[in-house]
């Protein structure tokens, strides 16, 4: 009997260890590395250097901002262009529902620095898209779209729709038809019955959809790089520059962790507010 | 009025959105058969079928493409068994620390790419181990357990448990239940996960970026010929895995359903 009990540690200990060692340690070390002094050419070492937190949160402040803001625009962007295709996935596709489902992923099958590549092409000036832009007057005739903040946002909002459209097609599904028809039978109409029924029973998956749009856009640094210019440098990008060309590795870390720290935050208050399982399931469709 | 529009408006909004999230894929197989002059390729000057003859007909471009597939040949080797190991845990057992232990799988799908890269960085320069291909596989391995985790503890949550209790009551033992029983349910969630971890790792650059030292995987070759025009090249064999996905995809969903209807 003991042994039994020993079973689901014995399936656990490789991957855990996978994860700890490569996932929950190097989080710690990040904090070790970014107490350190010193440079690439003497070495680094350790310091209680606290004032490169400083730097992080004071030099880079824009760039932590910037980010939050691209981000928080691309998921409610995302949300509000999402929300519909996944309702009439789940409620009016009939047998079409798997073709559009896998036309929803198929992006994701799709090299990512490969779309966000097809969006300069798109974007580019003298394209299609800027040109019928200047002819209706909602872009200025020097006006341009690529090296935007337009187009920072809009490449996050394209790249993250998937993330945002599966979970909230796999939480609408779920919901019981006839809870929907007995709203309309006793509310007033329908925009009660969405109100009151369906957007509480598919909100576990606006906030997985929610998070897992608005992570990855706020460390990201492919669109800024590729469809933004020097005035839409977000903090990935200082992070990646500071770790891999200027080798500033304290500061990078400290960012970095500042960074890790304002996610967690976010993704713990979104757990409390409809738990871990919805979440991961949720996740898992 | 408007309650009569609502249905055409929606099916209208949902053509619009597919073909914003087709348009760019789109492009991209398009500007494979484009006859370019020049470095760059955004411009369509005619159709060829020049690249699709030698999709490798550029320094690099070959030998990265190899790295890539070998270390997605990692990953999804070890995270498939990692994963699954530890899927079967949270769903078969009860056990001290299992909340605990959902939570921290789910860890790493809510932490940002760069933040997975930089710190892994961190802990290779701290232990001075030199970044390379064994560092990307480590890597990819890591940030592919999770998504093996919650596609095969999907899969488990949606098979009867009583199938394995029954073979134990017929003198199965446990190894033999799950090579005889639990595998070959799970083994549609086993393929999805795989091919999950193949997409995910083969398209990973940021993680990738950090951990590859002077290693040159697929995605950093395209990452660095975005400043000099990405070769026509690269769009055939983005198509070509593309197609390759697509086709695995649907050989899976085709056994599941051969297999749901010899069941009956």
């Amino acid at each position: 009997m003991a042994r039994r009990r020993l079973v689901p540690y014995a399936l656990l200990a490789p991957g855990l260890a996978w994860l700890l060692l490569f996932f929950a340690v190097p989080l710690a070390t990040q904090v070790y590395v970014s107490l350190q002094t010193g440079s690439i050419e003497e070495g680094y070492e350790f310091a209680w250097n606290w004032s490169t937190y400083e730097t992080a949160v004071t030099e880079y402040r824009e760039q932590f901002l910037r980010s939050l803001g691209y981000a928080g625009t691309a998921t409610v962007l995302a949300l509000v262009i999402a929300f519909p295709l996944a309702y009439f996935v789940a409620f009016r596709a009939g047998r079409w529902r798997n073709l559009l489902l896998l036309l929803i992923a198929l992006p994701l099958f799709t090299n990512f620095l490969m779309r966000t590549v097809a969006w300069q092409t798109i974007l580019t000036d003298d394209g299609f898209v800027v040109d019928t832009l200047r002819a209706l007057g909602l872009l200025g005739d020097d006006g341009r779209l690529l090296a935007t903040r337009t187009a920072v946002v809009a490449g996050l909002t394209y790249n993250f729709l998937p993330f945002m459209a599966l979970p909230l097609y796999a939480s609408l599904e779920r919901i019981d038809r006839g809870l929907i028809e007995a709203a309309t039978d006793l509310y007033a109409g329908r925009v009660a019955a969405f109100r009151r029924v369906t957007l509480p029973l598919a909100m576990p998956g606006i906030l997985a959809g929610c998070l897992l749009t608005f992570i990855p856009a706020a460390g990201d640094y492919v669109n800024a790089t590729l469809l933004g210019s020097s005035r839409t440098v977000m903090v990935g990008n200082v992070i990646q520059s500071k770790f891999l060309d200027i080798t500033d590795y304290p500061v990078a870390a400290a960012l970095s962790f500042v960074l890790t720290l304002g996610v967690l935050a976010i993704v713990i208050a979104a757990l409390r507010a409809v738990g871990t399982r919805s979440l991961s399931e949720a996740a898992a469709r | 009025m408007i309650e009569r529009l609502r249905g055409p408006l929606l099916a209208l909004w949902s053509a619009a959105v597919l073909a914003y999230l087709f348009v760019p894929v789109a492009i991209v197989v398009l500007f494979s058969f484009n006859d370019n002059r020049g470095r760059f390729n955004f411009v369509w000057q005619g159709f060829t079928l020049e690249h699709w003859r030698h999709p490798f007909d550029v320094p690099d471009l070959g030998p990265s493409l190899v790295t890539s597939l070998e270390v997605a040949a990692v990953a999804v080797a070890g995270s498939l068994v990692l994963g699954t190991l530890i899927a079967l845990a949270l769903v078969r057992h009860r056990f001290v620390g299992r909340t605990a232990t959902n939570v921290f799988v789910f860890m790493p799908l809510a932490t940002p790419e760069v933040v997975l890269g930089a710190s892994l960085l961190g802990l290779f320069i701290t232990m001075g181990v030199t970044t390379g291909l064994a560092t990307i596989a480590i890597a990819h391995v890591m940030f592919c357990i999770s998504f093996v985790v919650v596609t095969v503890a999907a899969r488990l949550e949606g098979m009867d448990p009583h199938l394995e209790e029954a073979a134990a009551d017929l003198g199965a033992d446990g190894p033999t239940a799950f090579r005889k029983v639990t595998l070959p349910l799970i083994a549609p969630g086993l393929a999805a996960a795989g091919l999950l971890s193949f997409v995910i790792s083969i398209d990973d650059f940021v993680i990738t970026q950090f951990n590859a030292g002077q290693e040159l995987t697929f995605p950093l070759f395209i990452f660095g010929a975005t400043r000099q025009g990405v070769p026509p090249q690269v769009n055939v064999l983005v198509t070509m895995l593309l197609l390759g996905a697509l086709v695995a995809m649907f050989a899976n969903l085709a056994v599941q359903r051969r297999r749901s209807v010899a069941d009956r």
